[in-house]
């Protein structure tokens, strides 16, 4: 018998971690992302210098910095989407439940279903809401039209879109507004049950209340997800992240528990960043 | 102010907007008169019989059946042979060759290979297939009309593939989908349009064409339609019974030079008119 | 193929595909746009081959000899290429002002509304098949021109001292100068595509900053459009210049198919494709056949040499403009 490698209804992952008085630098939640001397080189130039970072699991960690710093990059390489451009290298470790991602020989595609990827702008797929979501779990499962039925509702249901859309399942997403096509994209990287959740400033292209919706999305989904985001808009980290990594030119300056990171920095370059010295 | 030059300047600008205006009236000017030409020689001839009944011996009455269905017989090769060869190519010079010096060789040597005189590509495959074989054949002719589809549907189809944003191959790839996947269920499907476009354009670019048949798929007077033999087709037909002297000849080629004429404008305008969401490039 | 320790991920069912079916159809796309070089070296070395013994037998007095007798087996390039050179220049010469005039048209004074139906009327000239062009030019064009304009220029320029040679001779319609006429419209609409395409890529502000100095629209045009895209409009002539050497059916029909030269542009004459259209069946001995190839590796070198230069200088124009080529 195929063991089914995702289970039908949200796998129990236990309770939250409870969070106490952090230190300064180092989270107490156990480390889902371990990082260890990453560096990237587009071509010939570096983009990444010795980055060394634990996430957090099932927190909503957030990469700031100034435009340039390298946060994209560094979310790109914890899901390898890199790989599809020659040129583009990483060399280091990046451990994910004790195995090197970087490795040789790792399967990207098991990798990316495990760890799932929301871009900035939304991209629905030219085809029907429902299409859009089953398509990736087709890739990893063959299930029945009453369970992909399922599927799809409880992925929708959990990005905040099902009742705006059950009428019209069978709609072209692209016919969806920014703010909802930007939610269906979320609720289709959900769709395969990934274990972490990388958004790439998912509300830079959306209106105020589309992004107010996804924060409260972000703040309901790191129950079940660990959440990487990326973001230029430092008040967002500050509302929607529990651990924020500050970045500049490609290093890492600071890392901390948000709340620390944004009134008690312990670099001055954060502490600049922060109070809009420089940008 | 030099009032002489001023006047003088203006004398000139008005002078050669004229011309220009001359000029496109005498560009449609042709067009008008041609297609003016082709209706009213050709329309009278247009009967049931065009359809019904095959071509006849010189100085009968016939139709032209088995010149149109040699004709279909014969795009219909074209396109099998070379559209999937042509979208695989574009496939291959938008997904894995980007930036490659190959894949930059490869385009131009197919944009060179589009313009080439046809008569060369009958040339080439009577050498290629007819000597070797012995004989004319469809399938000959089919080839040489394949030859001509090739690069009309690579350039169209790498065009069209290179409109879908990176960020929808991103999506499908952080989704896990490998990257034949990728391709063929998501970039295909968002550019079908006008890989479709591509197809249906060189569809009608090879239904005129003449000479790469005179040699490679001859003609044939009866209703054949066997793949191996010489096979009749329009534009051949057309060109034998104009240059005759035969007035029923005659007559036919004319009522075949409309129905072409018809049949491809139609493709364009349906071309344009459904799908003008794919930019047309030379 | 299950990594080791990555996860309790079951690989082995359900639509998952192996790796080497990637690999498998990025190699068939591969292999497809290796083709398309494939055809281009195997038409030249057929080429080659086929016309091997004509060159062995003529020698390098092929591309000038003026005889073409299948009777003695004598066969000489010359008058195929004088007339596929001269009506193709001829052509030019007409098609090249003709389609600058009309894009101009197209993009500056065309008012909006009528831009599409033009564009579209131009582009549908291009579509009509050769062989169309052909018969109009046979049962229309020629009588037309044998009764009344040829007449008239014979008159009129017949006279003149070096000019008047070209016009003279009796007036047959058909010949070079109907097939340069029916060339030319054949070709303007390629022109006129390509010259609408780099006009209307101009910078608005360059056109703004002449306007914006007084300068008429035609100094605008002359001046600044014109300069400012002459690489595209170059390559966009010579574009035109490829398929007008190339041209077989419609300079079949009027050209005559006469193996004489003379300087007057009435006389009929032959081009390679027109020599190739009419003989190629015909042509019972292996030297004739030879010499026929011979005559098809001629014009595919010609042509190739022309396109290839043209699509250089449009591929250098569109990598300045930061589009990819």
């Amino acid at each position: 018998m195929v063991e089914p490698i995702i289970r039908l209804d949200a796998p129990d992952r236990g309770p939250p971690q409870a969070v106490a008085s952090p230190a300064p630098d180092t989270p107490t939640a156990s480390a889902k992302v371990e990082i260890r001397g990453l560096d990237f080189h587009y071509g010939k130039s570096q983009a990444l210098f010795d980055i060394n970072l634990a996430i957090p699991e099932r927190q909503v960690t957030a990469f700031i910095g100034p435009s340039g710093c390298g946060k994209s990059t560094l979310l790109r390489c914890l899901n390898r989407i890199y790989a599809l451009y020659p040129g583009h290298r990483a060399s280091g470790e990046v451990i994910l439940d004790g195995h090197n991602i970087l490795a040789k020989g790792v399967d990207l595609n098991l990798l990316r279903a495990r760890v799932g990827m929301v871009f900035q702008a939304p991209t629905p797929f030219p085809m029907s809401i429902r299409d859009n979501i089953a398509y990736g779990v087709r890739l990893y499962e063959r299930l029945s039209r009453a369970k992909m039925d399922r599927r799809v509702s409880w992925a929708l249901k959990q990005a905040a879109l099902w009742d705006e859309v059950k009428d019209k399942l069978h709609q072209s997403g692209t016919a969806l507004s920014g703010g909802q096509q930007q939610r269906l994209c979320i609720a289709r990287a959900i769709a395969i049950k990934p274990e972490i959740l990388l958004l790439d400033e998912p509300a830079s292209a959306l209106d105020p209340i589309s992004t107010l919706k996804i924060e409260e999305l972000i703040d309901e989904l790191k129950r079940d997800y660990t959440i990487v985001i990326v973001t230029h808009n430092m008040q967002q980290a500050a509302r929607v992240s529990d651990y924020t990594a500050f970045m500049y030119l490609g290093k890492l300056i600071e890392f901390g528990a948000t709340r620390i990171l944004f009134t008690n920095p312990a670099e001055k370059q954060t502490e600049d960043y922060i109070t809009g010295r420089y940008g | 102010m030099d009032r002489y030059l001023y006047r003088k300047r203006r004398v000139l600008n008005l002078l050669s907007l004229t011309l220009a205006m001359l000029a496109t009236l005498f560009g449609l000017f042709w067009l008008a008169w041609l297609l003016w030409t082709l209706v009213s020689q050709g329309l009278q001839y247009i009967n049931w019989d065009l359809f019904a009944v095959a071509t006849p011996p010189p100085g009968e009455s016939g139709g032209l059946s088995n010149a149109i269905v040699g004709s279909l017989i014969l795009t219909a090769l074209g396109v099998a042979i070379g559209a999937p060869l042509g979208v695989l190519a574009g496939t291959y010079l938008s997904e894995f060759g980007r930036g490659t010096r190959f894949a930059a060789v490869t385009r131009f040597v197919s944009d060179v290979l589009l313009s080439a005189p046809s008569i060369i590509l009958g040339v080439f495959v009577y050498e290629m297939v007819v000597l070797r074989a012995g004989h004319f054949s469809a399938y000959a002719g089919g080839l040489a009309l394949a030859l001509i589809v090739l690069p009309v549907v690579v350039r169209t189809t790498e065009d069209m593939l290179r409109l879908v944003p990176d960020r929808m191959r991103e999506a499908a790839a952080a989704l896990g989908a490998p990257r034949w996947k990728v391709v063929v269920s998501i970039v295909y499907r968002a550019a079908r349009s006008g890989i479709l476009t591509g197809i249906l354009l060189a569809v009608a670019r090879v239904s005129g064409e003449t000479a790469p048949l005179l040699f490679t798929a001859l003609n044939n007077q009866f209703a054949s339609t066997r793949l191996d033999q010489p096979i009749a087709n329009l534009p051949v037909v057309i060109f034998q019974f104009a240059m005759s002297p035969y007035d029923d000849w005659q007559h036919l080629a004319w009522a075949g030079a409309l129905l072409i004429t018809t049949a491809i404008l139609l493709l364009n305008i349906i071309v344009r008119v459904f799908l003008p969401s794919a930019e047309r490039r030379h | 193929m299950s990594e080791p320790g990555l996860a309790p991920v079951s690989s082995a069912s359900v639509g998952r595909s192996r790796p080497w079916f990637d690999a498998l159809f990025a190699g068939a796309s591969w292999a497809a746009a290796a083709a398309v070089l494939v055809v281009i070296g195997a038409i030249l070395v057929a080429l080659v081959q086929g016309s091997l013994p004509a060159i062995e037998k003529f020698g390098a007095g092929f591309f000038v000899g003026q005889q073409w007798n299948p009777v003695t087996e004598a066969f000489g390039a010359r008058i195929p290429i004088y007339g596929t050179l001269v009506t193709s220049a001829l052509a030019m010469l007409v098609a090249v002002p003709v389609s600058f005039g009309i894009a101009l048209f197209i993009t500056e004074l065309c008012p909006r509304w009528l831009r599409r139906p033009i564009g579209v009327a131009v582009e549908l000239l291009a579509a009509i098949p050769s062989i169309i062009y052909g018969m109009w030019g046979l049962f229309v064009l020629a009588p037309l021109f044998a009764d009344h304009a040829q007449p008239w220029l014979s008159e009129h320029l017949g006279g003149l001292p070096i000019v008047g040679a070209l016009f003279s001779g009796p007036p047959l319609g058909i010949g070079l100068f109907t097939a340069s006429l029916i060339l030319a419209i054949m070709v303007i609409p390629f022109i006129t595509a390509i010259m609408r395409d780099v006009f209307e890529v101009t910078p608005k502000v360059l056109k703004e900053s002449a306007y914006g100095l007084g300068a008429t629209t035609w100094e605008v045009a002359w001046q600044v459009v014109l300069p400012y895209t002459k690489v595209g409009v170059i390559g966009g002539i010579m574009l035109g210049l490829g398929r007008a050497l190339g041209e077989t059916m419609a300079v079949t029909f009027v050209i005559g198919n006469a193996h004489e030269l003379s300087t007057s542009l009435f006389s009929p004459g032959n081009t390679i494709s027109s020599t190739l259209a009419n003989e190629f069946t015909e042509a019972v001995s292996p030297v004739y056949t030879s010499s026929l190839i011979a005559l098809g590796l001629t014009l595919f070198l010609i042509s190739f040499v022309v396109l290839a230069a043209a699509r250089l200088l449009l591929l250098r124009l569109q990598a300045g403009e930061g589009r990819s080529a």
